[in-house]
């Protein structure tokens, strides 16, 4: 199971990543794609001034399985969002660090960052439900 | 406390992602759901339908008792071949659907589902007594399915008898040194086979259908294709398509009902029934989002039915779903209310998938 040492997690199995302009780019473990299975549909927010609440269900992901929802890691403006993703959400698994990747979000309070989990705290959550 | 099949350990080994079914602990998936129809679709593979019931009625009055509590009819059948059927309930619903072989005059074996297995035994016991002979033989067998293009090739090297039968035969072999049967039957819309094998044997027969079939490139096969296999190819589901309340001419069984006996159970809910039939099943192809089963269907905003199954489908490449709606109720402007959100969808015939010669 891959886990990025550059990332942060959430318990939801999702991944945060803090770019150099300080914003946040968003996606879902290699542990969450592998639970849910091929991934065949996704639903994404829309790209706007309206800041989503950290913990808000946000997105949808959905395998031949399953449906999720996707949690806002953080609370923030929604200013990008993966246009390639809803004609290709196999890269979901096969890249959920890379091609894969849901949003890129503005962060609204910096300290929420420090709620994350570390990935060696997310690697001993995921020891517990494995 | 979950059961296992013969075939557990295999599974388990195998690597596969374990799921409760049914009251058994089944495999869902090996590779992948998408990877693994595919397979089957291309190839061929294989299933673990150990879980599914075989219960066997014999004696002079077993043709009698078949004819009475099943809605096809058992008359029809000659030994060597097999049909499926449904058994009826006093309303004209369905107690559950399966498939009879019949193996000698006096001698026929029910397959059943897994999650009906004891209330069809139990039902089949409380309207036959005196008449035959009723055994519950689900735990002397393991059912290994071989499906795909490449299933003759593949078990015409255990069965050399194989090739040569027909859909929907059946035949009492010798499966690589173990007495068994085999059908030419299934429920993936390809052309496959049936393995009833001694529990004893199942890892041995498994083990060899996979060694055997490496050169077409065999695979185990978990529910989760299977699930997406039999939608594609609109098999019925019990649950879904068909359950107590639901009549056999909404499910689009109409082939299968025989109306040429009024003892048969049912019979004069299901003459009514054939009438005028107040649902029907539709076949949908959804934009966006899978419907899955409880969604409603809508027409100009007007729910006019369910989705009874749906699903992905990797044939299509698209969300499809298959639902049960007013049969006259209007169709214009279809949708399906997908967790809160009308999503467009359009009708389109069943099945969604017909294999090249059928």
């Amino acid at each position: 199971m891959e886990i990025p040492s550059n990332l942060r997690y959430t318990k939801e199995h999702e991944w945060v990543r803090v770019e150099e302009d300080g914003t946040v780019t968003v996606g879902i473990t290699d542990y969450a794609q592998e639970q849910l299975g091929d991934i065949v549909y996704v639903e994404l927010p829309e790209v706007g001034d309206d800041p989503v609440s950290k913990d808000e269900p946000f997105a949808v992901v959905e395998s031949v399985k399953a449906v999720s929802d996707v949690y806002a890691p953080v609370t923030g403006k929604v200013k990008e969002v993966n246009d390639e993703l809803p004609n290709s959400p196999e890269a979901m698994n096969q890249e959920p660090y890379g091609d894969g990747w849901l949003v890129i979000m503005e962060l609204e309070h910096s300290s929420e960052l420090e709620d994350l989990l570390s990935p060696e705290d997310y690697q001993t959550l995921l020891n517990e439900v494995a | 406390m979950v059961k296992k099949t013969p075939l557990h350990a295999c599974h388990l080994e195998a690597g596969a992602r374990m799921v409760e079914f049914a009251g058994w602990d089944m495999p869902v998936q090996y590779s992948g759901v998408v990877d693994e129809h595919r397979a089957v679709r291309e190839d061929v593979g294989i299933f673990d339908v150990s879980h599914m019931g075989e219960i066997e009625l014999s004696g002079l009055g077993a043709e009698a008792v078949c004819r009475r509590l099943f809605a096809n009819d058992a008359a029809n059948l000659v030994p060597g071949r097999a049909q499926y059927s449904l058994i009826p309930n006093e309303e004209g619903g369905v107690v559950d659907d399966i498939i009879v072989y019949r193996l000698a005059e006096d001698r026929f074996l029910v397959c059943v589902n897994a999650s009906n297995a004891d209330k069809d035994f139990e039902w089949i016991c409380d309207r036959s007594a005196g008449e035959c002979s009723v055994v519950d033989r689900s735990d002397q067998f393991a059912l290994i399915a071989v499906q795909g293009p490449k299933a003759a090739r593949l078990v015409g090297q255990l069965v050399p008898e194989a090739a040569e039968m027909k859909r929907f035969s059946c035949a009492e072999v010798d499966i690589v040194g173990h007495a068994g049967m085999i059908a030419r039957t299934g429920y993936t819309g390809e052309d496959g086979f049936e393995l009833f094998v001694p529990s004893a044997a199942a890892a041995h027969v498994w083990n060899r259908l996979l060694k055997d079939g490496e050169s077409l490139g065999v695979r185990p096969i978990g529910l989760g294709a299977r699930d997406t296999l039999r939608l594609e190819a609109a098999l019925p589901l019990y649950g879904h398509e068909l359950n107590d309340s639901i009549s056999p001419f909404e499910a689009g069984l109409d082939w299968v009902v025989k109306l040429n006996r009024p003892q048969m159970t049912g019979y004069e809910a299901l003459a009514r029934a054939k009438k005028q039939p107040s649902r029907v099943l539709m076949g949908l192809v959804v934009d966006k989002g899978i419907a899955r089963e409880g969604c409603s269907v809508l027409a100009s905003g007007i729910r006019i039915g369910v989705v009874t199954s749906g699903t992905h489908s990797p044939t299509l490449g698209r969300p499809v779903a298959i639902a049960l709606v007013d049969r006259e109720a209007d169709t214009h402007d279809l949708a399906v209310d997908v967790r809160g959100k009308p999503r467009p969808a359009q009708m389109t015939n069943l099945p969604f998938y017909v294999r090249a010669g059928d």
